[in-house]
């Protein structure tokens, strides 16, 4: 009789195991696509993850009820980032974004362990069966962006706050700079790196320095908008990166290239949905609209405009694209012929200044 | 040569800004340490510091009256800190950490919430009154020590509360004792000198020291929110009160130092020097570790500077 009672209860309990692990195949809610967003800072770093979030909010308006999204802010590039991961696939999430370059290993090894679960990471270049990658030629709208500064600048000083030397840092301020010197061949970029994407004290001082430098506009490529501001008290103009920074600072961030990740997200969660997603590496450009150019803000002159307009046609219109020659390097060494252009593998591995630029790489 | 000056006095006008937040919260954790009891919550406190003041100046226009808030908020975590280490006698590393860690989140959690409606609750992005710079007269034209008058009223402050600060340590009945608490809780306590209120108080008064600091990170370094506005400056300041050898004279020396790491670095690359910036900065770090192995090879310097004796240790009166 002991042993009977036994029997029922290890019975029960085994049932209980189970029940929750059955529950969801019932659920109604299996219809909806389940996605989840891990951010590196928090949305209120106004830049980076903040443009990330809003492309998660755009996500959720474009598809409505067909759509439940969740994130997660502050998550390291460590092993934490796996068990976050980890936690969201078991969890039933059907399709993962992971924004920061430092989450592609962790990634990487998640993903081969949910082959069912998408998962989709940002900046980096590893992929599997169901993993993919995604980034946009942020350099395109900062070539747009450069030549805003280069026709602005007064004493034709400019600076820029760097984040880290790698290759999509480098790129950036050699589109830059390309922009600045097709505008006004005599301005000069001078480049500072902070060694960190997220430290608004230290993004200030960095740009505090150039402008102690002389330096009368200041561009970046960091997270926050402190560098914008530190500009703005000196009274000296900006071009703001990540978000549309005008918009927290005030008219005197000129403009800015911004990221419309939403676009992407909901391309995305759409492919899901109708189980057409592949594993690709997607490297979206201007014509895609997941990067493009701020507004201008009212200080910009008409014929800077009108500049501005012309090269973006030829770049939209797939006439021209930033890296094609000639383009002279930093020790003033032709680095890309004239009717060449640069192919995508080696923007990618960028490693050298153009002309134009004041800094070095190594540091 | 004018160009340098023009430089040096750069680099020491933001050297002292950069140092003003540092030099408030060291002063605030030398007066703890002193007591014996060890927070290390700062990292936490200097964020609430700074949050709660720059949402208080943001709704009044009052920066003052931001100050005092964050002043009370560093009094209040502090308290908590010193309710678990003096009287629950919990282990000081643990309480101090979990103040770091609640303190950090809730900041976070309060700068995405005390902001207006319209704003979608953020504080970040707003712009609110702050202190600035107040140019003394003539003074602020001298060349490089006119860096020291070109600063805003709370570093102005710091200048007065530094001398106090050493004074009312070395040269009162009051400091003595509190001297005497950190070193030798029995003894003080035979002597007349209540350990368990001596400890409390100083730990509360470390808090708004803190405060203090991170007020001055939101009012006046970096005005306005941002999260994690500290990055990770409540952490060098326990390194700093290790430089400064619990002295509060030496206080300012280390915030120098570690204030004045980054103006120098960044206007040398700038000037297009080619000094990896990672060398510089780890060369507070490095100093400190000097300091400590100087410290602990030469007993007798130890003795007459090293830490407070009790340092870290719960005291009880019936313990043997």
């Amino acid at each position: 009789m002991k042993q009977r009672a036994w029997i029922y209860i290890s019975i029960v309990l085994v049932l209980a195991l189970l029940m929750p692990a059955c529950g969801p195949a019932d659920d109604p809610e299996d219809d909806v696509l389940k996605a989840a967003f891990i951010y590196i800072s928090p949305p209120g770093d106004l830049g980076w993850t903040y443009e990330h979030d809003r492309g998660r909010l755009f996500l959720e308006a474009q598809l409505g009820d067909q759509v439940q999204t969740t994130f997660i802010e502050n998550i390291g590039e460590g092993p934490d980032a796996s068990r976050v991961m980890r936690q969201y696939a078991q969890e039933g999430y059907d399709l993962v974004f992971a924004t920061s370059f430092g989450y592609m290993d962790h990634m990487y090894e998640v993903a081969q362990e949910f082959p069912d679960v998408f998962f989709e990471h940002c900046s980096g270049f590893k992929t599997r069966d169901n993993m993919a990658t995604y980034f946009g030629r942020m350099y395109q709208p900062r070539y747009l962006s450069g030549l805003v500064a280069g026709s602005m600048t007064e004493n034709n000083h400019i600076g820029y706050v760097a984040a880290f030397p790698i290759p999509e840092v480098v790129r950036g301020i050699n589109a830059f700079t390309l922009g600045v010197r097709k505008a006004n061949p005599d301005a000069q970029v001078y480049v500072v790196w902070t060694s960190t994407w997220y430290d608004p004290v230290v993004e200030r001082e960095a740009a505090v320095a150039l402008l102690d430098g002389g330096a009368d506009i200041i561009a970046q490529h960091q997270d926050t908008t402190e560098p914008q501001k530190a500009a703005q008290e000196r009274g000296m103009l900006s071009i703001g990166y990540n978000s549309d920074m005008r918009g927290f600072v005030g008219d005197t961030v000129l403009t800015g290239p911004v990221w419309n990740w939403g676009v992407y997200y909901t391309d995305v969660a759409q492919d899901v949905l109708n189980d057409t997603w592949t594993s690709s590496q997607y490297w979206g450009s201007m014509t895609d609209g997941i990067v493009d150019l701020a507004d201008f803000s009212p200080k910009v002159p008409q014929d800077v405009r009108d500049l501005v307009a012309a090269e973006r046609a030829l770049i939209v219109n797939g006439e021209w694209d930033v890296f094609c020659g000639p383009i002279t390097d930093q020790a003033g060494n032709l680095a890309v012929a004239e009717g060449e252009c640069m192919s995508d593998g080696d923007m990618l591995g960028i490693q050298f200044f153009v002309e134009g630029v004041v800094g070095n790489i190594q540091d | 040569m004018t160009e340098f000056l023009r430089l040096l006095t750069s680099v020491l006008t933001i050297t002292l800004q950069a140092g003003t937040s540092l030099t408030y919260a060291t002063l605030g954790e030398i007066y703890t340490e002193r007591s014996g009891i060890l927070n290390l919550g700062l990292e936490g406190m200097m964020l609430m510091g700074a949050v709660t003041a720059f949402a208080t100046t943001y709704y009044t226009d009052l920066p003052w009256l931001g100050v005092l808030v964050a002043i009370i908020v560093g009094a209040a975590m502090a308290a908590i800190h010193a309710f678990l280490s003096v009287t629950m006698r919990a282990n000081q590393v643990v309480s101090g950490l979990s103040i770091t860690l609640f303190g950090g989140g809730l900041a976070s959690f309060l700068g995405q919430r005390l902001g207006p409606e319209a704003h979608s609750g953020r504080l970040a992005g707003l712009v609110a009154e702050r202190f600035r710079p107040i140019l003394i007269p003539f003074l602020s034209e001298v060349p490089v020590l006119g860096a020291l008058f070109r600063q805003d009223i709370l570093t102005y402050l710091m200048y007065l509360l530094i001398p106090l600060a050493w004074y009312y340590m070395y040269k009162t009945r009051n400091g003595l004792n509190l001297r005497a608490v950190g070193e030798a809780p029995r003894t003080a306590d035979a002597m007349g000198i209540d350990v368990i209120k001596t400890r409390y108080l100083y730990t509360i008064f470390g808090g708004m020291l803190t405060g203090l600091g991170g007020a001055h990170l939101s009012l006046a370094y970096a005005p306005g929110w941002t999260e994690n506005i500290t990055g990770g400056r409540g952490w060098i300041v326990i390194a700093l009160v290790i430089f400064s050898m619990w002295n509060p004279a030496r206080a300012i020396l280390g915030a120098i130092l570690f204030g004045g790491i980054n103006a120098v670095q960044f206007r040398l690359q700038t000037a297009g020097a080619r000094i990896p910036a990672s060398y510089l900065n780890m060369l507070p770090y490095l100093l400190t570790i000097v300091v400590l192995v100087v410290m602990t090879w030469w007993e007798s310097l130890s003795h007459l500077v090293g830490a407070p004796a009790a340092l870290g240790q719960a005291y009880m009166r019936e313990d043997k």
